[in-house]
């Protein structure tokens, strides 16, 4: 019997002075890990694409925490997220425009040309380092699809030779523009319908000939703009999404019909 | 000294934890995919079974032997070694957030290691003192860390070969461990 209880009785301490050590380490060795920061991953989509910046969601919802990342800083999340992760760091979060990726081209196989027919990796990058020009415009879309892959929401289609974003399913993740080699594709304010949709900067003659969507700076957009929005630099058009008001003015007086018309977006999305 | 040296030796060599003795087999054959994965687990391996020798004998020759309560030291071995990794990770986490990043998710993993106490049942067996206990524990986590380093050397060269089709996955990682076992008993030839 008094074996029992001694037994019993010393376990029992161990046991105690155990536990009381874990509380005792748990207080003198707390971390403030912040509940939040878990918090804050759990509002982040997860995809770990690194558009933010930082190594993934994990190493930017610590980021956000330790207030080196804005807390509208997931492109991918956008205002959702940013509002959600806003209330678990207790600050109010500035509205961010959703953005989306444009490619600024328009020369599909029916207004220019090819210089020859291309069979090898379909892959744009590959053709560019084997420095082939495959189209008559040296500036334009190759459409073999480098941000097709590399999208990684499926949401850009080659078609008829150009790559097309489908704004709706577009993140702004941003991995197209790095993947594309002739630097076609930025990230707009998905708001903002008016835009170029060329990146050409030889001289109008040769544009003419060689694209017949091609912008040739004319300068006729400049001139119709009333909110100095739209210049024409290297023979180029370029709209300051900032600027513009979407009178779709410029677009309408483009005789290339290079500018994307507020309604004409509007009626492809459809 | 001497005898230290021999401890260490014969902990991490003759009798090597995973291919001699059959302890801590579970995270030997899991953990060895990898190269970097199977290091780190060595190294939280050797500071964990190092701590817990420590630990156990202190506790076994002052505590346990004393009261008479030697039966009991299965129980408390386990309990004491599984509220020492919690608070060796709490500590870590406070001091050196870098030992902790790289020992990472290992360090909790051991606490249900057999290795860890089996070395703890072994020293009370041998009968060793604490210098001593410390001792054969760092020696048998280095024995730990060699066997799990060389098997994930083992696999990442096998992955690349062209095996038939019955020996893929578990077969041939269990084939690679006994013929590592067999290699082992060499140093039961070692003069000591």
């Amino acid at each position: 019997m008094n074996d029992i209880i001694i037994t019993t009785l010393v376990i029992t301490l161990i046991g105690i002075a155990v536990g009381a050590g874990l509380v005792y380490a748990s207080k003198k060795f707390y971390v403030k890990v912040d509940e939040r920061e878990a918090a804050v991953r759990t509002c982040l989509p997860g995809n770990n694409c690194g558009a933010c910046g930082f190594a993934g969601c994990d190493a930017m919802a610590a980021a956000i925490v330790a207030g080196e990342a804005p807390v509208n800083g997931c492109p991918v999340g956008g205002n959702a997220a940013a509002e959600k992760i806003a209330v678990v760091m207790d600050v109010t979060a500035e509205e961010t425009e959703r953005h989306a990726a444009f490619v600024r081209c328009s020369g599909t196989c029916d207004v220019t040309g090819q210089l020859g027919h291309y069979v090898g990796i379909s892959d744009c990058r590959s053709a560019v380092m084997a420095g082939l020009n495959l189209n008559e415009c040296s500036y334009g879309c190759l459409g073999l699809g480098s941000c097709v892959s590399a999208c990684p929401q499926n949401a850009i289609k080659v078609i008829n030779g150009v790559a097309v974003v489908n704004e709706k399913l577009c993140v702004s993740c941003g991995l197209c523009v790095k993947a594309c080699p002739k630097g076609l594709i930025e990230l707009k304010p998905v708001a903002k319908k008016v835009a170029v949709r060329c990146s050409n900067k030889d001289k109008g003659a040769v544009v003419k000939n060689i694209c017949k969507a091609g912008c040739i700076g004319c300068m006729a957009c400049t001139k119709q703009c009333e909110s100095d929005a739209v210049h024409v630099e290297n023979n180029l058009a370029s709209i300051d999404y900032e600027k513009c008001i979407q009178c779709g003015k410029c677009a309408e007086k483009c005789p290339v019909h290079v500018i994307t018309q507020p309604a004409q977006t509007a009626a492809k999305e459809v | 000294m001497n005898s230290l040296i021999l401890i260490i030796v014969s902990c991490a060599l003759i009798n090597n934890v995973v291919l001699n003795q059959f302890l801590g087999i579970c995270s030997f054959l899991g953990v060895s995919q990898q190269m970097k994965a199977s290091a780190s687990l060595g190294g939280a391996v050797i500071f964990v079974i190092t701590v817990a020798s420590a630990v156990a004998s202190l506790l076994y020759d002052n505590v346990l032997s004393p009261l008479g309560l030697d039966y009991m030291k299965t129980i408390v071995f386990i309990l004491v070694i599984a509220a020492l990794v919690q608070i060796v990770e709490m500590f870590l986490k406070k001091s050196s957030p870098s030992i902790y990043k790289a020992l990472g998710i290992y360090l909790p993993l051991i606490t249900t290691n057999c290795a860890v106490l089996g070395i703890a049942l072994t020293n009370v067996q041998n009968e060793f003192n604490l210098i001593q206990s410390i001792a054969a524990g760092f020696g048998t986590g280095v024995g730990y860390t060699v066997a799990i380093v060389l098997l994930a050397g083992i696999r990442s060269r096998i992955r690349e070969e062209d095996l038939p089709e019955p020996l893929r996955g578990a077969p041939i990682v269990l084939i690679s461990a006994a013929l590592m076992s067999i290699a082992f008993m060499g140093f039961s030839g070692l003069a000591l």
